[in-house]
């Protein structure tokens, strides 16, 4: 047996006016987790591609199990022996899990000159592979009927199915609880006992540390190197993926509180009764509240219905001690409010449309000229000093928002809020698949914020996030509101008992 | 990046206005008569009134819907606006419309405008209120344009026509005959729309996300129902020039016009992806089309084979289209 399963050396790839990858290496040894780590828009989801034959490289090599081969295309991969689990699931949630998982490669059997699907056998091998990494789900139940978690186990399972000895995760937890966390780092284990090696890309320090063996960091497209995890400790990590000494990972946090109630919620209840129920909270003028609680405690839900995406059955939303009656995002916008999106990609961005539309689309009335006419001048203005202001990188303001990493397409959707001047910000999970720099100056923007007199409702799941930058902390668990804390007194320990309070 | 990736992306961007300049240029090199004034005029003048539906169609498209209802408008258009304004004394006059007084040719065409404004005030609303695709929502509406058009005409066919009606066709000022100041004014006033206006930047984000649209406060379903309420104008105006234009009308007029506005669209560049498309491309696209349709004439291809090729090229293009969304991935 060789001693790497993958090794990919010197890979370099170009995109038009960017060298997105240069020289970099990547050796994977069997029965091990390999961490890949860098920044967004350091080029590990590149070389991914690379290694997967999306992408073609210009020069490099990649050797499996010692011999050189050339990898044509996804389905090529597999063949391999490679396998990947995507960040984003593409499952078919209307079909059974034994369909998902044989789905393209369904077992036939011959019924005189005709092939049918042998469902049986389909049904039998799937239940096999499920066994095989501890799920006892029933196959032919739909998969839509499984959590998020439980959807990326099946992913794994069909994975393993297909003799893959080489699996991709590509931010596996970034939507599980820790339960799911749990049960997925118990298959990796078992995967890795049987000497199947993973490629591990998260961000997540702490998982790092339980999960891998090895690490590789990347930076701006290059290599930075490899360690073995026991030998690299988290603020070494944290240094070689920044290329910088990070002291701080939050802005000094100032208390900019006034008495002013801006937003009073009051027993408010959703229309679906599984989803929040009579909530109540207040947001003083100059506050960072903080929402904390586990995946599903239906934070999201009760905040997009206060933005008017979600029905309300009963309750009020007070603005300024006025009543309101928000039906749609546009009646809350002109109630003062502004909402950057949990799902960016799902609701926040327009992807085909440049920066200058982004950042303008929802404050365009502000700009007009004779009642019909948009002033550009005035709205590239705007833009430039956002551009500016909030640092984003970008080439031009005509550049597509799709083109830019993570972190820039989350400032263009900041300033497209800062161009309507809202009193309160809410920001749902405003720094997630955000590179630590960028976070930085996101938390930046933040505190500016409300020391100009805004009000911010953060929704996080990251603890350290939350007990950073909140003035005040709401704990949400199963739709209710289970607790309150003042920034200065709450601990993991007091989130996470209120976070777990199911039984009120 | 290597030189090869530049040509295919080329040839996947303007592929399909290649092959048909090719074919232009070998259908003016074979016969010599292709390129008079004359017949360049014809193609022009053939060139408004589809650019003026296309334009319609291209709102909807870029907001990822379409209008399969256009064709059949322009037809209800074109009927309506002739039977209002035939000849007092022609002896084939259409029943309904006898004893009606004489109405000004301008006052017809603001009233079919508005008629079709109604379709298309019905289209905006089923395709945002009720979410209905617009695929399947336009196509029932195209059904029942159709059977309203036959109801109100029993299929008779229209003539006759009052010389001030076809006088909009045919009369011309500095030399340039109206169809082509009509298209030129309906083509800045859309270019202003598109480029100009919020509505024109809200029409391109919800092409681009629907649900960021909406989150950022543009208002979907209004704008929506705008765009389909103005196509049906747009088809209703090509309607009126069409019917003045031909100097007679029928329950046949238009029919099939909405399939080569879109893809007239597609060649110029509109997205059926959403979110992209130029006026600018829009005309483009129709030129070639009518371009084509001319070569084709002139090489004496059979109108039979005519409606094969255009079909092909309206699948290409589509084709091509997709290729570059899917390249952009």
């Amino acid at each position: 047996m060789a001693e790497y399963r993958l090794e990919m050396e010197n890979v370099s790839k170009s995109f038009p006016g960017v060298k997105a990858l240069d020289g970099v290496h990547l050796k994977v040894r069997p029965g091990t987790v390999h961490a890949l780590m860098g920044e967004n828009g350091a080029g590990k989801s590149t070389l991914m591609k690379c290694l997967f034959g999306i992408y073609k490289m210009d020069t490099g090599m990649i050797k499996i199990d010692g011999n050189i081969t050339t990898i044509e295309n996804p389905d090529d991969a597999l063949h391999k022996g490679l396998a990947m689990v995507h960040q984003e699931l593409q499952p078919i949630p209307e079909r059974t899990i034994a369909e998902n998982m044989y789905l393209g490669r369904y077992p036939m059997k011959k019924i005189g000159p005709f092939g049918m699907v042998d469902h049986k056998t389909m049904n039998e091998e799937a239940e096999k592979w499920l066994k095989d990494v501890k799920m006892d789900f029933d196959p032919k139940a739909k998969l839509g009927t499984l959590s998020i978690g439980q959807m990326q186990s099946v992913e794994i399972a069909k994975a393993v199915s297909q003799n893959a000895n080489l699996v991709i995760l590509d931010e596996p937890t970034s939507s599980l609880t820790d339960n799911e966390v749990e049960a997925l780092f118990r298959i990796i284990r078992d995967l890795k006992s049987r000497g199947v090696a993973m490629i591990y890309i998260s961000h997540k320090m702490a998982e790092i540390r339980q999960i891998a063996d090895d690490i590789t960091i990347m930076r701006d497209g290059t290599y930075v190197g490899s360690w073995e995890v026991k030998d690299i400790s988290d603020d070494e990590i944290v240094r070689q993926m920044v290329g910088r000494e990070l002291t701080n990972v939050y802005p000094p946090k100032g208390d900019y509180r006034t008495d002013e109630v801006v937003l009073e919620v009051k027993d408010l209840c959703s229309i679906h009764a599984r989803s929040f129920q009579h909530c109540s909270f207040k947001l003083r003028k100059g506050e960072i509240l903080g929402f904390g609680g586990l995946v599903g405690a239906q934070r999201t839900e009760i905040m997009e219905a206060i933005f008017g995406m979600r029905g309300i059955a009963s309750g009020e939303v007070l603005i300024k001690g006025q009543k309101t009656n928000i039906k749609r995002p546009a009646d809350a916008i002109r109630s003062g409010i502004g909402m950057i999106t949990e799902d960016r990609r799902g609701t926040g961005i327009l992807g085909c449309l440049s920066i200058a539309d982004n950042v303008s689309i929802s404050s365009l009335t502000q700009y007009l000229e004779g009642g019909a006419m948009l002033n550009h001048k005035k709205i590239e203005n705007l833009v430039q000093d956002n551009v500016g202001k909030l640092s984003i990188k970008t080439p031009s303001s005509k550049t597509l928002i799709q083109s830019l990493s993570g972190g820039n397409q989350q400032k263009v959707i900041i300033a497209r809020w800062l161009a309507n001047n809202p009193d309160v910000l809410i920001m749902d999970e405003p720094t997630r698949g955000i590179d630590v720099g960028a976070k930085y100056e996101i938390y930046q923007i933040m505190i500016d914020l409300v020391n100009q007199g805004k009000s911010i409702i953060m929704i996080s799941s990251e603890m350290p996030e939350l007990l950073g930058m909140s003035n005040r902390i709401v704990v949400m668990c199963n739709g209710h509101v289970t607790g309150e804390l003042e920034g200065d007194e709450a601990t993991q320990e007091k989130i996470m008992s209120y976070a777990t309070q199911f039984d009120k | 990046m290597s030189k090869k990736m530049d040509w295919k992306q080329f040839l996947i961007n303007y592929g399909i206005i290649c092959v048909l300049g090719l074919l232009v240029i070998y259908t003016g090199i074979m016969r010599p008569k292709f390129f008079t004034p004359r017949n360049l005029q014809s193609i022009a003048l053939n060139v408004a009134p589809r650019f003026i539906i296309a334009v319609g169609v291209s709102g909807c498209l870029i907001t990822k819907g379409t209008d399969l209802s256009a064709g059949r408008m322009v037809g209800l258009a074109a009927c309506i606006s002739g039977t209002l304004l035939q000849k007092p004394d022609y002896s084939g006059h259409f029943e309904l419309t006898k004893n009606l007084p004489t109405f000004n040719v301008f006052l017809v065409l603001i009233f079919v405008m508005l008629f079709c404004a109604i379709f298309g005030l019905i289209n905006g609303l089923v395709v945002s209120y009720l979410s209905v695709p617009a695929f399947i929502g336009t196509l029932g509406m195209q059904l029942m344009v159709y059977g309203i058009c036959l109801v109100y005409t029993d299929a008779t066919p229209i003539g006759g026509y009052r010389n001030d009606y076809t006088y909009v066709a045919t009369g011309s000022f500095l030399k340039i005959p109206f169809l082509f100041w009509i298209a030129l004014v309906v083509g800045i006033l859309m270019w202003f729309l598109y480029n100009m206006t919020p509505h024109g930047k809200y029409m391109y984000a919800i092409g681009g996300n629907e649900q960021a649209a909406e989150v950022s406060g543009v208002n979907v379903k209004r704008s929506k129902i705008i765009i389909y309420v103005m196509a049906a104008m747009l088809y209703a105006l090509a309607g009126f020039l069409l019917g003045a234009k031909a100097g007679g009308t029928s329950v046949n007029m238009g029919n099939g016009y909405e399939l080569e506005a879109i893809a007239a669209c597609t060649i110029g560049g509109v997205s059926v992806n959403g979110g992209v498309g130029k006026v600018s491309g829009v005309l483009i696209g129709v030129l070639v089309f009518e371009l084509l349709k001319s070569a084709m004439q002139f090489l004496g291809l059979e109108t039979n084979y005519q409606y094969i090729v255009q079909g092909i090229v309206i699948i290409v293009s589509i084709a091509l289209d997709i290729r570059k969304y899917i390249a952009k991935k």
